[in-house]
């Protein structure tokens, strides 16, 4: 009998299997889906961006002889004691409470020996954290946990997060298997609890009032502390223009691939603007100002390489800072721990339910045995060594472009791939002089 | 007593000089002159002493303090005492917005009425508001006590945690989670101490209490419509 040709299964793309599978998992449940990490959806990145290099009208620099700089001083507006990082990555703000004590431990270890900063993040200062990082940054949240005025003193800089890239808009979330009796002791809340932190600070509104409040913050501290402003990838011109005219030091940019411990993952998604689009508008509200270089920036949410790093730069940043990728050299999803992802429903490099506190990988935990798993030292060496291929990375690039600091990299440098990435960046297409999207922000 | 006049010394002079004094310092009186509203008057002070500042304050007067009493004999504007970690804070007259939010402990008294988001994210600290406070008080208050001798606004307590409130006049209405509660011989107990210290005349039987109904602790489907 003849044989009728079927039509073969397709798949909708408007209703995917991971769309439908969301959709039973919604209907079964009742909850939105919690998760952490940054934005996994495809946006336009740095890898759409190319160094043009050097040139016959460009001297490159000798690769092992001659000096590329990487030092940068962050704080020089009003802080009497400004911070000098030896190099141009510094660890972004990561709770003692969403990660383990030991990871903490380690991200101060490998920070100080690469010499930059760790910060400290949603729940406070520990003194192993303290202890073990040369330089930290001590966030001040909308939650207030464990703020104090000695641990404020102790602190190497400031950080008032208005907002983070993951979920600009947004407070913190920690659920109960990992409110411990320390991390509760620490934020003064009962064990267990899903602990759901604010979203505006408790005590001020808007910008006018946070320059009263950092006005209180220098008087606290003897007006020595770097006093950085932290938002998420919103409407970064006019947030950084804010943040400059509330007095900061220095501007930390969140782009929507910036991590966070735990929220909802239509949040992480559907909020925020990738990293690459933010920097471009932050620089030239700091431009505007006359205030590039003299108040920094630093910029989070995505970076992964040395080549992001001199990216980053070459548009303006004074700095970048690292989250995901830090916890990745710690040992974070690594693939030997392949077995226990698979027991979780995941895999490894997707393993994302960091606020179940269940990591095989013992970083984003509070379970006392899991923690065992992370040697503090051995994670430190590991972070140690990224953050100097990072910095050795963004070094080839630099010197390839002629420059002696990396801080010498500048959009003329850079050439993009895509329209969109040319538009955000605001450098040309490849092959062409062409810079779409030049107008207002 | 050691007097500081703000009409001719800079803030950054007055704090400087109130930092600067040890627990055993004998320099324990202090007085501010015409403060005329300055902000961040008196913060971060850290030993036992007695600063009163003559006249009405700005933004976060006594932010942070420990141990120190201090004493503001006008009205005190937005977060008085915010963050106080010990020690006492008076103010004579009406405070603004967000008096005492996320104090860690101490004793903060007014003797007028409190605006909006008193006690606010408080985190151990003790308030004793003569007269009235605003709306969205004691909003997500982790532990200590709020004291009202007066009324509350809208939405009293939202989303609270360990906190008690104790309110002798009417509420308007309460937030989210936010319940009465039996008042029993502890709570009186503790309430009586309040009254003492804050200077209040009043009887702990007069007032109700108020606190946590817990349901939103833990995320559930059904709680949904309550945020």
């Amino acid at each position: 009998m003849e044989h009728t040709p079927q039509t073969k299964p397709r798949d909708s793309w408007t209703f995917s299997p991971e769309i439908n599978a969301e959709i039973r998992r919604a209907a079964e449940t009742g909850i939105y889906d919690i998760r952490g990490g940054g934005a996994k959806r495809r946006v336009p990145h740095f890898d759409d961006l190319l160094f043009l290099g050097a040139s016959m009208s460009r001297y490159p620099l000798e690769g092992y002889r001659e000096k590329c700089d990487t030092s940068v001083t962050l704080g020089t507006r009003f802080a009497k004691k400004p911070i000098e990082l030896k190099i141009p990555v510094t660890i972004a703000g990561m709770s003692f409470g969403a990660l383990s004590g030991p990871a903490k431990e380690a991200l101060g270890r490998g920070a100080t020996m690469a010499g930059t900063s760790t910060t400290t993040g949603d729940g406070g200062m520990t003194n192993e954290e303290r202890g073990h990082s040369e330089k930290l940054v001590y966030q001040y949240l909308p939650s207030r946990y464990g703020m104090n005025p000695d641990d404020l003193r102790r602190a190497d800089a400031i950080e008032i997060v208005v907002g983070q890239g993951a979920k600009p808009g947004g407070g913190g979330m920690l659920l109960g298997q990992k409110i411990t009796e320390r991390v509760a002791g620490m934020r003064n809340l009962p064990v267990g609890i899903d602990q759901r932190s604010a979203c505006r600070h408790p005590d001020w509104t808007g910008p006018d009032d946070l320059e009263i409040k950092i006005l209180e913050l220098r008087e606290i501290t003897n007006w020595e502390k770097p006093i950085y402003i932290k938002v998420g990838g919103a409407r970064p011109y006019y947030d950084t223009a804010l943040a400059v005219k509330a007095g900061a030091d220095v501007v930390v940019l969140d782009g929507m691939q910036g991590g966070t411990a735990a929220t909802q993952d239509v949040f992480i998604e559907h909020v925020g603007q990738p990293t690459l689009a933010c920097i471009r508008p932050a620089v030239k509200a700091l431009q505007d100002l006359g205030m590039h270089r003299k108040v920094q920036l630093v910029v989070s949410g995505g970076i992964r390489t040395g080549a992001d790093v001199a990216k980053a730069l070459a548009l303006g940043a004074d700095a970048v800072a690292i989250g995901t990728a830090a916890l990745v050299a710690l040992g974070e999803n690594d693939p030997k721990w392949a077995a226990e992802y698979t027991k979780l429903g995941t895999t490894a490099d997707a393993y994302d339910d960091w606020h179940e506190g269940k990591d095989p990988a013992g970083i984003t935990t509070q379970d006392p045995e899991l923690m065992k798993r992370l040697d503090p030292v051995e994670a430190a060496r590991k972070l140690r060594n990224y953050l100097a291929v990072l910095t050795l990375e963004c070094q080839t690039i630099a010197r390839a472009c002629g420059k002696s600091h990396v801080h010498n990299l500048e959009p003329e440098d850079l050439c993009a791939l895509t329209i969109e990435a040319a538009a955000m960046a605001g450098v040309p297409l490849a092959g062409t002089s062409w810079i779409p999207g030049q107008g207002t922000f | 007593m050691q007097t500081i006049d703000m009409a001719t010394a800079p803030l950054r002079e007055v704090n400087t000089a109130l930092q600067a004094q040890a627990a055993q310092t004998n320099q324990t009186q202090w007085v501010i002159e015409n403060p005329r509203g300055a902000h961040a008057i008196a913060v971060g002070l850290d030993a036992p002493i007695e600063v009163t500042v003559k006249g009405s304050t700005g933004y976060y007067c006594a932010g942070m303090n420990k141990q120190a009493t201090v004493h503001v004999t006008g009205s005190a504007g937005p977060g008085v005492a915010e963050n106080m970690m010990s020690g006492t804070v008076i103010i004579d007259g009406d405070a603004s917005q967000y008096a005492g939010a996320t104090g860690h402990g101490g004793l903060l008294v007014i003797k007028g009425n409190a605006s909006s988001r008193c006690g606010i994210s408080m985190k151990g600290i003790d308030i004793v508001v003569h007269g009235n406070i605003g709306h969205m008080s004691a909003f997500m208050a982790q532990s200590g006590n709020l004291v009202v001798l007066g009324d509350a606004g809208d939405a009293l307590g939202d989303s609270l945690y360990e906190a008690r409130l104790f309110v002798r006049g009417s509420v308007k209405s309460l937030g989210s989670d936010c319940i009465e509660k039996e008042m029993r011989p502890e709570h009186l107990e503790i309430l009586k101490d309040l009254l003492e210290r804050a200077g209040a005349d009043a009887k702990p039987e007069e007032f109700k209490r108020y606190g946590s109904a817990r349901t939103l602790y833990n995320f559930h489907v059904d709680h949904a419509g309550a945020y």
